[in-house]
């Protein structure tokens, strides 16, 4: 069938939204690179856009020489690394449970997990638990309280209900136990969603800053997120970064923020190329069972 | 009907005890034979008992007198006194009030918003320009709220792109974050911004399984690309759009909590505070925990509210539930 005049004219105009969709989606970062890379004089007359005006990289010499700034890029990857390895180590083990179809009490270990989903603790009593259990100015805080993400579970529970029985009954004939089963046959095997379920952890601890905002006081323990968010609040300035004269510190006083945010977002941005169709994939299969 | 709940009542009790052997001897079994699995079992358990379901008996406090470092399930009963608080508080209201006009707000812009990108995206023949888009699109997604609401910041600075643009085009800048009537329009257009890619993923998997011969069919009843996309495309994804609107209007009263904490400021309190936030600063800057607990609690049994009437009535008239 011949495409009508009027289609071949939308096709056109939705190439231009589409387009513009992305022009909006990246202006906003493309602002923020621009002013991190500009001069004070510039920055505040607001002719910087797309374009840094008035070339100039003091700023990020001098965060890239601030103490504080790297302690707390160092306790965002430790956090990082810790938090998705207990994640992954108790998901693992709860959705591979849940997926034996023959398991009595299943259902009811599904919805205790599930119904956590719909209805929770609340600031206030989850605040006191943690407060309680002696957990704040730990790492404890930061990697224990987020370690199962009952959405993450669910999505790993479908992948391994899809797998073949055949596998497990072949290795328990043999005499593997349960444990052995899960770490030499079943986990080989689940590559792809293993790396979907780290990635997934990772950007979310990576990320995260309320947790820390909450419970640690110490300013030494903090991830790179609660330092630029003290940073927007005012909580912090410039002049802890160590700058010198009266002109260094106006000019680090105006794109502080957009440097640190640049630093932060960094390590996202180089993976996120390659890690991207992880996610959607996750996503994916997690609809498939919702 | 007296007689036939003592009868009922008489046989149930004859069964009680047949019923508890057998499946005392069940669960035995099943341990013995599957004692590995359930061993696995047990971390993940003790993690969700405390941290979950802990958390959500503590919500008694709500009901009881709390004294910071004792008993974090309160001290005594205190009856309604603080559920009587919040509703004689008139800032309960307002804040009430200015959740669900932001949660209205957002679902009425940021609902649509995925399956339109969706739609067009679908008319899209190159696959690399496709590709590009939503590589583009979803980048948001990624990034963490601070970074987005710095980001947010700076747009909306005296000295920020946006203000540059209105200037351009010969406006008078506008203090966007010291003006109260500006923090809505910010809040859903930066939430649109930061979901409408992501939030089509969903859809542009449910458009890649309508099967083709529905279009086949509708070309030779000479139905064109208007009344395909009207009569075949969106029936196709009706299913999904339902099943993400009660997934949506469930969550209605959590507005993004940490969003709205690191934008808002006292300036404008009046449009940009909501139930989270000021159950934050009640319990956690003036520690009046049992009271902020109340409100919290409030809010949450709504939200269950909202989820499982929003199930039910999709389930009675669409067949299409979450459960």
């Amino acid at each position: 069938m011949k495409e009508t005049k009027s289609y071949k004219v939308f096709k056109v105009v939705n190439v231009i939204i589409l387009l513009l969709v992305v022009y909006i989606t990246l202006f906003p970062f493309l602002n923020v690179v621009a002013q991190s890379f500009s001069g004070r004089a510039q920055i505040e007359a607001g002719q910087v856009t797309l374009i840094p005006k008035g070339f100039n990289v003091l700023t990020y010499k001098t965060i890239l020489h601030d103490k504080t700034f790297w302690t707390s890029y160092r306790n965002t990857i430790v956090y990082t690394v810790v938090a998705t390895f207990i994640s992954i180590v108790m998901t693992t083990m709860f959705a591979y449970v849940l997926s034996k179809k023959r398991l009595m009490g299943r259902k009811f270990f599904t919805s205790l997990a599930i119904f956590t989903m719909f209805f929770n603790g609340g600031l206030i009593p989850n605040y006191i638990l943690i407060k309680t259990l002696g957990m704040t100015n730990t790492i404890w805080a930061m990697v224990i309280p987020g370690a199962i993400s009952i959405f993450n579970m669910l999505i790993m529970k479908s992948f391994f209900e899809g797998m073949p029985e055949e596998l497990e009954e072949a290795a328990s004939i043999d005499g593997s136990t349960t444990y052995g089963t899960l770490v030499r046959i079943i986990l080989p095997l689940s590559k792809p969603i293993l790396a979907t379920m780290v990635l997934f952890y990772a950007v979310g601890n990576w990320n995260s800053w309320f947790g820390a905002f909450l419970y640690l006081d110490k300013s030494d323990m903090f991830p790179v997120t609660l330092y630029l968010r003290n940073l927007l609040a005012g909580a912090t300035s410039g002049q802890s970064a160590g700058a010198t004269g009266a002109d260094d510190l106006t000019q680090i006083g105006a794109n502080i923020k957009a440097v640190t945010m640049v630093l932060t977002v960094l390590p996202i941005l180089m993976v996120y190329p390659f890690v991207q169709k992880y996610f959607v994939s996750g996503i994916m299969l997690g609809s498939v069972k919702q | 009907m007296k007689q036939v709940v003592e009868v009922s009542k008489q046989t149930q009790e004859l069964k009680v005890p047949i019923i508890t052997t057998t499946k005392r001897s069940l669960v035995l079994k099943a341990l013995k034979k599957d004692w590995q699995l359930y061993s696995l079992l047990i971390l993940p358990i003790i993690y969700l008992v405390i941290f979950k379901y802990i958390p959500m008996i503590g919500n008694i406090i709500a009901f009881r007198r709390f004294i910071p470092g004792g008993n974090i399930f309160g001290e005594e009963w205190v009856g309604f006194r603080y559920i009587q608080m919040f509703i004689g508080d008139a800032t309960f209201w307002h804040v009430f009030k200015n959740t669900l006009i932001m949660s209205s707000l957002t679902l009425l812009v940021c609902f649509p918003a995925p399956i339109i990108i969706a739609l067009l995206l679908n008319e899209v023949k190159s696959k690399k320009f496709k590709k590009f888009v939503q590589t583009a699109s979803y980048l948001p997604h990624f990034l963490s709220i601070v970074i987005i609401s710095g980001m947010i910041l700076q747009l909306t600075a005296t000295n920020g792109a946006l203000n540059s643009l209105i200037e351009f085009f010969g406006g008078k800048p506008i203090l966007f974050m010291q003006d109260a009537k500006w923090f809505r329009p910010i809040y859903v257009g930066s939430e649109a911004w930061q979901t409408m890619g992501w939030g089509a993923i969903l859809y542009l998997a449910a458009l890649t399984n309508i099967d083709e011969s529905l279009y086949e069919a509708a070309k030779m009843d000479g139905a064109n690309r208007w009344k395909q996309t009207i009569h075949v495309t969106i029936p196709g994804i009706l299913p999904t759009i339902i099943t993400l609107l009660i997934l949506n209007i469930g969550s209605i009263m959590a507005v993004g909590f940490e969003k709205v904490l690191l934008l808002y400021n006292p300036l404008n309190y009046e449009t940009s505070d909501v139930i989270s936030t000021y159950l934050f600063r009640v319990g956690l800057q003036s520690s009046n925990f049992s009271y902020a607990t109340a409100i919290g609690l409030f809010e949450s049994i709504i939200g269950l509210i909202l989820v499982y009437s929003t199930n039910f009535l999709s389930k009675k008239y669409t067949d299409n539930g979450l459960w």
